[in-house]
């Protein structure tokens, strides 16, 4: 399943970067991006992993910039 | 935006304190007391770097040790501690100048590559109980009418119930020619009504609208990262670390070999690299040149679905065109006339009205070129001959129309113009009347296409055909083709493919143009996929790599030409950046270069290359 989010207050690229590497090295994660031009989060994960693989990538956005927040 | 304006009072109150600390001892020839001093400019300094340290202190509990905010703490804390106090608020100061100046360029180039994409219909009228009301277009199903008054965007794709209109649909396919529309005919979301009130029965959802669509497909662009953009990203996760690792070794090993030196001394040159340490501008400007890139192209009517692609079209080596629908208009229009009757008109009355039941595209190009009403009560009994053509009476005459195999099964004598084309015979009453040619039309802009692509460097036209070798080397040699391959069945394309993939150098590529419509194998195959005409074509948008929203084959040229613009952006920001970095690096090392050259360094190369980038958009 691949979904997407709006991210917000994603202020500087190269945090961008960071949180994009962080989410890749998730397990589970088939694929995250993060766009620091569309403020837009893609992760894609198998299907019966998603809720788990989604918690995970909020836990480590707060871990990576908390300030950054997920709209859903 | 608030934010901002915030974020630019504060700069100017520390901005206005820090000149004042300096200013109103020098004219009142004062010196502060020590303390005093400090005092003060530790309170611009918390002032102006409070929520630095703060996100500095909250990061290091994090585990993110080589963060922006650190180092930037370390250097200015570093400063106060071996008592240069006004450094330390200066260019704390100056970070903060330059970190406004960025987020006010990336915001700013948010908000018009946004502008560009703004397509996006916000209600849309439906006629419900007989009454008009304003809903989200999302909410409106397939079926229900709308109502498009002049100077509103169109919501949804559609059919036109009723009313008459000129549209502008530059904002999908960058033409500004308005186009007309007229009952019956279909509509597009994201065009805008320009002249008369339309109704339009809904045909899709708003969720497969060509503006959802093509929405969708410009968010998602920036996903499919170029390798200019990778590099980046691999670039940064060495560059930093092993910039503060030199920072801590000039800082501790040259005080154990040179004696001479007091120790703050290195310390301060240590600071600078901490402050040059961040890959920002970089990290910023690459990814936001090529979503400048794509967002020119789109403007010029060309979607682009990633930066790879854009990245890779800079490369093209050689160019393969389908025939029909992409070189030629894929209608068929008579070409010459070769009459033995007394005029050209004549015949071509003759062959009109013998075809008259034909719906076959011959026909009705015959039609066509005819241009008047056919009187039926003139004509006869009509027989069709299948694979032959027609035999029909007319005026009471007998008129055979068809092919050479017609003629030679009624025993006439006939003339071979040995053309491309398709070639109508047409005899009256057993004597041979002369032929009609029937050809597929070149596009206007095929030529200048094809010129323009050599012009760019490509290396090789190609063009795969499934038509007969006459037509297909006819129109090649007319638009100056490298080559044309004629004859081909749908396998006999993809396999001249994979001959003409081992042809290409191994940075090269090849990028194949279609219509979308029969050759999805073939765009898959391709390094990149070219569809012509996307407007409204579901199975073009889906296939393909690069959408054409147009018919034009010139488009190519013009997206290559903003590709290479862009990586010329890429290169620049890459090469300008990492150059003055190793200069203030350098500079720094041996004691030249102070902080403020490293700030420099820092931010003011991040907003400089941003507003270069922003370059990519203007592409034309």
């Amino acid at each position: 399943m691949k979904k997407t989010y709006k991210l917000q207050d994603l202020d500087c690229a190269n945090c961008a970067a960071k949180i994009e590497n962080a989410l890749n090295s998730l397990e589970g994660m088939t694929k995250a991006t993060v766009s620091f031009m569309t403020q837009r989060l893609t992760i894609e994960a198998p299907d019966d992993q998603f809720d788990q693989v989604f918690k995970q990538t909020k836990k480590t956005i707060r871990k990576v910039e908390p300030d950054v927040e997920i709209l859903a | 935006m608030k934010k901002q304006q915030k974020q630019l009072i504060r700069i100017g109150v520390a901005g206005a304190g820090f000149l004042a600390l300096k200013l109103i001892p020098m004219i009142g020839g004062f010196e502060l007391a020590g303390w005093w001093e400090l005092g003060l400019y530790l309170a611009l300094y918390a002032l102006i770097g409070w929520d630095i340290l703060w996100k500095a202190v909250r990061n290091i509990t994090r585990g993110q040790i080589f963060d922006e905010n650190l180092l930037m703490s370390v250097a200015t804390v570093g400063a106060l501690c071996l008592g240069d106090y006004a450094e330390a608020v200066a260019v704390m100061l100056f970070y903060q100048v330059g970190e406004w100046f960025q987020s006010a360029a990336v915001n700013k180039s948010r908000r018009s590559i946004a502008s560009l994409m703004d397509i996006r219909p916000d209600y849309a009228n439906v006629e419900r109980d007989g009454q008009l009301t304003q809903v989200d277009p999302e909410e409106v199903s397939v079926g229900e009418s709308i109502v498009v008054k002049p100077g509103e965007r169109i919501p949804l794709d559609g059919r036109v119930v009723s009313g008459s209109s000129t549209l502008d649909t530059s904002a999908l396919t960058g033409e500004s020619m308005p186009r007309e529309v007229h009952d019956g005919e279909e509509v597009i979301s994201g065009c805008i009504n320009l002249t008369g009130l339309i109704t339009v029965q809904v045909e899709k959802p708003y969720g497969e609208s060509t503006v959802a669509k093509i929405l969708d497909l410009v968010e998602n662009s920036s996903s499919k990262k170029a390798r200019a953009e990778n590099f980046i990203t691999k670039f940064a996760r060495y560059y930093t670390p092993a910039v503060v690792i030199a920072a801590v070794l000039l800082a501790v090993v040259p005080p154990l070999f040179l004696p001479g030196f007091p120790f703050g001394e290195w310390v301060t040159r240590a600071l600078t690299f901490l402050v040059i340490s961040c890959p920002c501008a970089l990290v910023i400007s690459i990814p936001l040149s090529f979503f400048g890139g794509i967002g020119g192209a789109s403007k010029q009517g060309v979607l682009v679905k990633g930066s790879n692609y854009l990245e890779a079209l800079a490369d093209t080596e050689i160019v393969v065109f389908d025939k029909t629908g992409t070189l030629t208009k894929g209608n068929f229009a008579v070409s010459r006339i070769e009459s033995r009757l007394s005029s050209d008109q004549e015949l071509l009355e003759l062959a009109a009205y013998a075809e008259r039941y034909s719906s076959h595209p011959i026909s009705q190009s015959i039609q066509q070129a005819f241009g008047g009403q056919v009187d039926a009560s003139r004509l006869g009994g009509v027989e069709e001959i299948a694979g032959h053509g027609v035999k029909a009476v007319v005026d009471k005459k007998t008129v055979l129309a068809g092919n050479r195999k017609l003629m030679e099964r009624e025993g006439i004598a006939y003339e071979d113009p040995h053309e491309a084309g398709t070639v109508v015979h047409v005899a009256v009453d057993g004597r041979y009347a002369g032929f009609i040619l029937i050809e597929d039309q070149v596009k206007e802009d095929a030529a200048r296409a094809i010129q323009e692509l050599k012009r760019a460097h490509v290396k090789q036209t190609v063009m795969l055909t499934g038509d007969n070798d006459a037509t297909g080397q006819k129109v090649a040699k007319a638009l100056g083709l490298t080559r044309a391959y004629t004859g081909l069945l749908p396998a006999g394309k993809v396999e001249k493919m994979e001959e003409l993939l081992a042809q290409k150098s191994p940075r090269g590529k090849l990028a194949f143009v279609g219509d979308g419509i029969n050759d999805a194998p073939v765009l898959a195959r391709a390094d990149i996929g070219i569809a012509m005409g996307g407007l409204g074509s579901d199975a073009a948008i889906e296939a393909a790599d690069v959408v054409i929203m147009t018919d034009e084959p010139s488009k190519i040229s013009d997206v290559m030409r903003i590709s290479r613009k862009t990586l010329r952006i890429v290169r620049q920001n890459i090469v300008f950046a990492l150059a003055v970095k190793a200069v203030v690096l350098i500079l720094g090392a041996l004691g030249l270069a102070n902080m403020w050259a490293a700030v420099f360094a820092d931010v003011g190369v991040s907003v400089i290359a941003i507003l270069n980038a922003m370059r990519a958009l203007r592409a034309k």
